[in-house]
């Protein structure tokens, strides 16, 4: 498959790393040069030389998305550190471009439940993170770290 | 009717005076506190402190029975996506949003952000219109209707001067609709002959600007194209 990833951040690099080690094409791009060393962390050769292609330029700029090869994505990650661009590019990429698979990264869990319900694949951490922090405290309560009815409860 | 607008910069805040002024009931929300206290002490409880991309920020300005949502932040996504989510999610019937880069007025399109305006595009039409050199000025595009009305300035060597409008060779899809000679306006009729320094204005069919500019400008034979 070509996966085309806008965002090349912590999360956007890390996903990039692992579906180039599962034998895909993979292409990301981009506002900042700089974000190419992040892809190289842990690789032993450069990310070209492994078959990786990186694109800098911004994912609202249409050249960049082509320079990028989003004509021939089966997969398209939003991966950016902004919701809104998020978004906005997701459904650039499902309309103009009618890639297959898109998938936004949302922070705010609102919006993510609407566009989810519009059709747009969404992935929210922040969803993901209240669950967690949920569940830790019912573990510690179930645990029984305070409170005077722990002892019964545990 | 009731408006929120958002984006409190000279465009927002300005717009949400003169709406008030008109007599609206109008809520202009700001995202940077800053900028929020200072329009807080004119316009005081029409201004709501947020980030309208959020949507519990638009319910909270009652957007459920908002008649109309302006966004004129500085940013395009966010322009687009507020007005996107007030249009298919709340139902608000009519959306102004700004474009900040008219790069962009072709994503707006795209997510059917209609109307958008563009100060760019705007100073752009301005200056076609201050600098009759240009010779062929776009006053309007009726995008919906598929026509363009335009102006066109008749010089000296305009190949259409001294001629009966209803000798001229109008391209098919194009019509003169009137004409302003020594600042008056009148609608031309077939024994019209055309001067030197009239201006005038014909609805078209998008792209038969080239048609017409032939016709018209210096090189024109007044036959047509």
């Amino acid at each position: 498959m070509f996966i085309l990833i806008v965002g090349c951040g912590r999360v956007g690099s890390s996903v990039a790393r692992a579906m180039l080690r599962e034998g895909h094409t993979v292409s990301c791009l981009d506002e900042d040069p700089e974000s190419h060393a992040r892809l190289e962390v842990g690789l032993e050769k450069s990310w070209e030389d492994l078959g990786g292609q990186f694109t800098v330029g911004a994912g609202l700029e249409a050249e960049a998305l082509e320079a990028a090869g989003i004509d021939q994505a089966d997969v398209f990650i939003a991966s950016t550190d902004g919701d809104n661009t998020n978004i906005v590019i997701s459904q650039i990429a499902q309309r103009r471009y009618e890639v297959e698979t898109v998938i936004a990264r949302v922070l705010d869990p609102l919006r993510a439940e609407w566009y989810e319900r519009q059709g747009l694949r969404t992935v929210c951490p922040t969803r993901v993170a209240i669950e967690m922090l949920e569940s830790a405290v019912h573990e510690a309560g179930g645990r029984g770290g305070e409170g005077p009815g722990d002892a019964a409860a545990a | 009717m009731y408006i929120i607008v958002v984006g409190a910069g000279k465009v927002g805040w300005n717009l949400a005076r003169e709406l008030l002024e008109k007599g609206h009931e109008v809520t202009l929300i700001e995202s940077d506190r800053r900028r929020y206290l200072t329009v807080e002490q004119e316009l005081e409880h029409n201004v709501s402190y947020g980030d309208a991309s959020e949507l519990w920020v638009l319910e909270r300005a009652g957007i459920q029975r908002a008649d109309m949502v302006i966004a004129v932040t500085g940013d395009d996504e966010d322009n687009m996506l507020i007005c996107q989510v007030a249009r298919e999610k709340y139902l608000v019937d009519q959306i102004i949003a700004r474009v900040n880069n008219p790069r962009n007025r072709q994503h707006f399109d795209l997510l059917g952000i209609k109307p958008s305006v563009s100060a760019t595009d705007l100073i752009l039409r301005l200056l076609e219109h201050e600098v009759p050199e240009y010779g062929l000025v776009h006053l309007l595009d009726l995008q919906e209707e598929q026509l363009e009305i335009i102006e066109m300035l008749l010089g000296k060597d305009s190949g259409v001067t001294g001629r009966r409008v209803g000798d001229l060779s109008m391209p098919e899809g194009s019509l003169l609709i009137s004409v302003l000679r020594a600042g008056k306006g009148f609608v031309p009729t077939a024994d019209t002959v055309l001067q030197e320094g009239d201006e005038v204005l014909a609805v078209l069919d998008p792209g038969k600007e080239d048609d017409l500019k032939a016709l018209f400008g210096p090189e024109g034979n007044g036959n047509g194209g």
